[in-house]
């Protein structure tokens, strides 16, 4: 699965009351209870307002359904507004058009009239099969020290998606090593401590406003001699079209690339579902400056549906690795397309 | 990625060249277009397909079917109904009671700490005394975040202890601005899913006990179509008062404004640019517009020089300009402030019909020609660069030896400056471009890279 929905509810204690066991228990992920951060208190329950991806369909399904009808052949009129739907979902018109194009020849090659049921399930295929084609959902640690190296733009969810990784490589047995590299935004340290503290991770920091760089030269002097596994390095958040603060990206690929041969072995893209179509530039210019190898989707749990992550694999041949929904500790796991694409044209 | 409205028309313009009318379809065609641009733009599918009908009703109206050039009047009349619907009345926050409270609200990551802070630089400004309340109780260390900015901006920020419920923590802020005499509380909220249901009643509550005299809404400029289901589910739970749209210095076309502008009729309050507290700023629509329809956009372009030539250094520079005194280090200056600025393409595209400009420049770049110029100027010693006429032959061996270049590059560079010299000699008569500096190196460069 690529979301995890969380079995019990979250207390409605102040988590303060209930500090982190020190002892984590090898369980392969950490419950909820253990790792609400405790300088903050837990949000209302989420059980109760029926969250959850597979509790609440996308309705991109529903709204095929509703378009192509049951049993009933398709015809012009309905490929338009397929194409909508496929809009209205952020896959953005180019990659739509192709889309479309593509299962119409599926269609076609088949032959025979086809159903509303035979347009949604060419349309599934082709959406999966593209998200496949690129390698999406698939991870590997490597060797020590592997370092992942985190960028996006702001508010895009890294630190929490740093946070939500290092407890699952820990919950796997792995040593992780955090490294404060957002040295820019107020209390961005403060906040990778915090996470640090609940997941049994120490966090390599300097005081706010260094350089960036000597963060993760510090992060990976301190995971060779420990023989650390997994590095985990936070950057600030940036917007593409900065070039200096993007020079600054590629900066810190080259310390680290220096310490260690053929690292970062993963650099990770933070993409908000809830982009539009900037999505596209923002992998563009990433990658261009820090050499993305995988978009983590997060804030999957809204109403977005995470199309422009299609149209950034497909046309730039990015894989979607880690999803994200919510803001516990457990709510990441590995991208699985066909998972996705069910929940996607779930009716 | 993008191809701007105004490229993807040309083509259409270019059929109906000579026309003295345009047919019907063949305004489909350019409507086809125009459709897709603003689909790029992040504009809702359902906003552009109202929109697209009543650009079409316009101008099948007779505005656009027999003008001298039909393609730009077509683009006309979509950025003149663009700009109506964003347009309207400005905004003003409208702070009443004393204190009078500003509620901001949002999903994750949109922006809103930054933009309180911002916000309270502003009214400080204007004469209030706002006091900055951190009630997003739930995202680890965003307390400190605002009382790490408070601190920055000199405005005081209202705190509780770790785990106070955010409703007290609303309360009590209102209580210490009454106590304090401050006339403006700014009420930084917890991101939360607009479809979380019990993080939305936890907003009302607040909403309620706090009776909020403005409530924004923070949208991030590079959200999708899901904009509008956003925008409305937080208007039909609390009294929205306006949008402010954030992150409006990146290259997002911000179409989701216009979207949710159409759908719940909110005004756009500000936009957001950049990290630092002052950058909150006003809304223009004709610029968004532009911006939308992928226009060049010369007020960027403006804002960027601004932001990345010392302006002091491009006046002095502008100064020596004017008084010929003008030199290779002032030039070597030059280019390496035009660097600062980013990709010289990306800079020229900004300049509406400097497309094909900027592929040339972007090239000479690539190929290392500045790179060159630069080398050159070094490997000269500071007397050299001041007076190039003392460079004769045998310093030329020197100085493309050094910089690793030929004699032959060397003499084109000092026969390009001694060219740029004497242009600006003839500016000398007070016909400079406003730009300063900055923008007077263009001019040297364009030599420079049209051999």
């Amino acid at each position: 699965m690529f979301w995890r929905r969380r079995q019990q509810p979250t207390s409605d204690e102040p988590a303060a009351e209930q500090p982190a066991d020190p002892a984590l228990p090898p369980a392969p992920v950490p419950t909820p209870e253990t790792l609400v951060p405790a300088a903050t208190v837990a949000r209302p329950s989420r059980e109760a307002s029926g969250m959850g991806l597979r509790a609440r369909p996308s309705g991109f399904g529903a709204r095929l359904r509703s378009i192509l009808g049951v049993g009933v052949p398709a015809s012009e009129a309905t490929w338009d507004e397929v194409e909508e739907a496929l809009i209205a979902a952020d896959v953005g018109a180019t990659t739509t058009m192709e889309l479309v194009d593509a299962a119409r020849e599926r269609l076609r090659r088949r032959g025979g009239q086809a159903t509303g049921e035979d347009v949604r399930g060419a349309l599934a295929n082709e959406v999966r099969e593209r998200l496949e084609r690129v390698g999406s959902g698939r991870f590997e640690l490597g060797p020590a020290p592997s370092v992942i190296l985190f960028v996006g733009v702001n508010g895009s969810g890294k630190t929490t998606s740093i946070a939500k990784l290092a407890a699952r490589l820990k919950g796997q047995g792995h040593s992780v090593l955090l490294a404060a590299g957002d040295t820019f935004r107020a209390a961005a340290i403060e906040q990778l401590r915090i996470w640090g503290e609940q997941i049994g991770a120490p966090v390599v920091a300097q005081r706010a406003g260094a350089d960036p760089g000597a963060v993760a030269f510090d992060a990976m002097t301190a995971a060779q001699s420990r023989g650390t596994e997994a590095v985990l390095v936070d950057t600030a958040g940036r917007l593409q079209n900065k070039t200096q603060l993007m020079a600054e990206l590629a900066k810190m690929r080259k310390v680290i690339a220096r310490q260690v041969d053929g690292q970062p072995r993963h650099v990770f893209l933070v993409l908000d579902a809830t982009t539009g179509q900037n999505g596209l530039s923002q992998a563009e210019g990433f990658s261009a400056q820090a050499g993305v190898t995988g978009i983590v989707l997060t804030k999957l749990d809204g109403s977005a549906k995470g199309g422009v992550a299609v149209a950034v694999a497909d046309r730039l041949g990015v894989p979607i690795v880690f999803a994200g929904v919510g803001e516990e500790l457990d709510g990441l796991a590995p991208f699985d397309a066909a998972a996705y694409v069910d929940w996607l044209f779930a009716a | 990625m993008f191809e701007s409205l105004s490229a993807r028309l040309q083509s259409v313009t270019e059929r109906l060249r000579g026309k003295s009318k345009i047919t019907e379809a063949d305004l489909d065609v350019a409507l086809r277009e125009i459709r897709l641009a603003l689909l790029e733009a992040d504009v809702n599918f359902k906003v552009v397909r109202e929109f697209v009908a009543r650009v079409r009703e316009r101008a099948l109206g007779g505005e656009v079917l027999t003008g001298l050039h039909p393609g730009q009047q077509v683009v006309k009349v979509v950025h003149d109904e663009l700009v109506a619907i964003l347009g309207g009345e400005r905004h003003q926050l409208r702070l009443g009671g004393r204190p009078s409270v500003v509620m901001l609200v949002g999903l994750q990551g949109s922006g809103k700490t930054t933009t309180a802070a911002k916000l309270a630089v502003r009214l400080r400004k204007d004469g209030r005394k706002p006091l900055l309340v951190a009630a997003d109780v739930y995202r680890p260390a965003a307390v400190d975040q605002l009382v790490q900015l408070g601190d920055q901006i000199g405005i005081e920020v209202h705190s509780r202890p770790v785990g106070t419920p955010a409703l007290e923590v609303a309360r009590s802020g209102l209580e210490a601005a009454r106590q304090r005499g401050l006339d403006v509380m700014l009420l930084d909220t917890a991101g939360r899913l607009h479809v979380d249901e019990a993080m939305m009643e936890e907003l009302v509550r607040i909403a309620g006990a706090v009776q909020p005299a403005e409530t924004l809404l923070v949208v991030d400029a590079m959200t999708g179509q899901e904009a509008v289901k956003v925008a409305e589910a937080f208007h039909a739970r609390l009294p929205v008062t306006g949008l402010v749209l954030t992150k409006m210095d990146g290259d997002a076309r911000g179409g989701a404004a216009l979207s949710i502008r159409q759908a719940t009729g909110l005004p756009i309050s500000f936009i957001g640019t950049g990290e630092r507290t002052d950058g909150l700023e006003p809304f223009h629509p004709d610029r968004l517009a532009q911006r939308i329809l992928g226009m060049g956009d010369i007020l960027s372009l403006v804002e960027r020089v601004q932001e990345n030539v010392d302006q002091d250094e491009a006046e002095r520079v502008a100064k020596r300009m004017m008084e010929s005194r003008f030199t290779l280090e002032d030039f070597r200056g030059q280019l390496q402030q035009i660097k600062k600025m980013g990709p010289i393409g990306q800079v020229l595209q900004m300049i509406p019909g400097a497309g094909q400009m900027a592929n040339a420049a972007q090239q000479a770049v690539d190929e290392g020609q500045l790179k060159r110029i630069e080398a050159i100027i070094d490997s000269m010693t500071p007397a050299e660069r001041r007076q190039p006429e003392l460079i004769k032959a045998s310093r030329r061996r020197r100085i493309a030896l050094g910089s690793g270049t030929s004699t032959a590059d060397v003499n084109r560079l000092l026969k390009q400056f001694a060219d740029m010299q004497r242009l600006m000699k003839q500016f000398s008569g007070g016909r400079m471009p406003k730009l300063g500096g900055g923008m007077g190196g263009f001019g040297g460069l364009g030599g420079l890279f049209g051999r």
